[in-house]
């Protein structure tokens, strides 16, 4: 029998498709295909093979990007948590970055690393860290006392206190950010499609709306939501796997 | 309160050898002074309370013993060895268990001995016997919010135990839980006092508590810390764990801490 929980989320999807459908069918807009519109256009641009294509470039920004966030974010937002010298010197910066209209500075980028790949993953990085470095500065700045205290009692050294009370402690809240700092990588890596160049998901996307081929635009979209909340759930198995008890909260709570 | 009384209570009991010294330990933070001057004796094999209203400074005290925070002036020695840091001859209990939320009873009891580079099969086969000790037997896989307050301590105390330091400091260990646990834990810690050649350094702020179990009780009154007076209630033990709340010496000594304490209490 099927959980409760992935009941409800079937529910959840069918109210917000039905809403899509409705829209649509109003419509709303003339740009605005109907959900079933949307996913015909999705099944044609898998089946004649341009989605793979497409995203066999978009990708290529995007996992270098998340990949760079998810480690330099960690290992930053851990040496910020751990040192309140290095929290001055770096806290403002992604503070500002998160802050800062990316569109409006992708000219600059693009002035000073070209059109190519690497301009694509700074927007990434730039969407993407922030949260995570912030996330997890936060998080390992909160770590109980006691529970240091206890490893530090118990003779753990500090690679021991980091490694096995700190870091899982913080795990929570780092994942947290990762969630929140890869969602907005995807947006990023879109982004970077359709303000540096159009290719991969970002062409699919300018070139239906150029064309008034509005089903495939939002078949495009549809599809990068969907591998992002794909990517996310996926996340959270990992970390479920990873730390069997985070899910259970603190003893002291 | 005479001195005659308290050198005779001292001297009812044959000195024992010093397990833990302290001398002119004194701990500034700033211009607050949390500790001044303290010199404290604590016998080997026998429990010392450190008892005093909030803020004397008897948890500090205890964390300087543990080699967690460093005193301003003076030392701590265990077994005549000048204290620089946490140390295998010491083993800590927490107020609040420190527990790791994500990690089951096996392994958090374990954890002392994993810090210490002890091998897995070996460490769990030493924890399993304390948990079996402490009475959590079947709870091994189990993660500490499955269980109660009282269980989480002993869980804590396992972990103490299982890594077999000769010192064990216990910061208000029972206060957290509730009053019935309390109780059988103050009874159950009588036992181990018997049982395990164990110096315990105890520190709570209940007078009956501390009456309870202890063979040395140091006052301290705050701002800043110090100790003012040594009271070993020597007729109590024998009485038996069950018999000991209605013993008369139990309740005079109770009522003279209290005298003593009272006008400290805000």
């Amino acid at each position: 029998m099927p959980s409760r929980s992935f009941l409800l989320k079937v529910l959840s999807s069918a109210i917000v498709f039905g809403a899509w459908e409705i829209a649509g069918r109003i419509p709303v807009s003339y740009a605005f295909p109907t959900f079933l519109e949307s996913m015909q256009a999705l099944v044609a641009l898998t089946l004649d093979g341009t989605l793979f294509a497409a995203y066999a470039e978009t990708l290529r920004p995007l996992v270098l990007g998340v990949l760079i966030s998810s480690f330099l974010g960690i290992a930053l937002g851990l040496w910020i948590g751990l040192s309140a010298r290095f929290d001055w010197l770096f806290s403002p910066i992604f503070i500002v970055m998160q802050a800062a209209p990316l569109a409006a500075l992708i000219p600059l980028l693009v002035m000073a690393y070209g059109i190519g790949l690497t301009s694509k993953v700074f927007v990434v990085c730039i969407m993407a860290m922030p949260v995570i470095v912030l996330n997890t500065a936060g998080a390992v700045r909160n770590t109980p006392s006691s529970l240091k205290e206890m490893a530090r009692a118990f003779l753990g050294s500090r690679r021991d206190v980091i490694l096995k009370v700190i870091l899982p402690a913080a795990s929570p809240i780092i994942f947290s950010g990762l969630r929140l700092g890869i969602s907005a990588g995807f947006i990023g890596a879109i982004l970077s499609e359709l303000k540096i160049t159009p290719t991969g998901v970002g062409d699919i996307i300018t070139y239906s709306r150029s064309i008034a081929d509005y089903p495939s635009m939002y078949a495009a979209i549809f599809s990068i939501i969907l591998l992002a909340v794909l990517f996310l759930n996926l996340l959270e198995k990992i970390e479920l796997h990873l730390f069997r008890g985070n899910n259970r909260g603190y003893v002291t709570d | 309160m005479s001195q005659i009384s308290l050198a005779s209570r001292q001297a009812a009991k044959p000195a024992a050898e010093i397990a833990v010294r302290t001398r002119d330990v004194s701990k500034n933070y700033g211009s607050v002074e949390a500790l001044k001057k303290l010199s404290l004796d604590f016998p080997r094999g026998q429990l010392t309370s450190l008892l005093g209203p909030s803020g004397c400074g008897k948890t500090t005290l205890l964390k300087i013993i543990a080699g967690l925070i460093p005193p301003t002036s003076g030392e701590v020695e265990v077994n005549g060895k000048t204290v620089t840091g946490p140390g295998p001859d010491r083993a800590f209990v927490f107020q609040d268990f420190a527990l790791l939320p994500w990690a089951t009873v096996l392994r958090n009891v374990a954890f002392g001995l994993e810090l210490r580079g002890v091998a897995q099969s070996e460490r769990e086969d030493i924890a399993a016997k304390y948990i079996r000790d402490v009475g959590l037997a079947g709870f091994e896989t189990s993660y500490p919010h499955q269980l109660s307050g009282g269980m989480r301590q002993r869980v804590g105390l396992a972990r103490a135990l299982s890594v077999d330091a000769e010192v064990l400091l216990m910061d208000e260990p029972f206060s957290a839980v509730d009053e019935q646990t309390r109780r059988k834990f103050q009874e159950d810690l009588l036992t181990l006092v018997a049982n395990e050649n164990k110096t315990f350094i105890f520190v709570t702020h209940s007078i009956e508590e501390a009456v309870y179990v202890s063979d040395q009780i140091a006052i301290l009154l705050p701002r800043p810390s110090r100790v003012s007076e040594v009271i070993r209630p020597t007729g109590i033990r024998e009485k038996g764990t069950e018999n000991i709340r209605r013993d008369p010496e139990y309740l005079d000594t109770v009522d003279r801490i209290w005298a003593s304490l009272r006008s400290y209490v805000e």
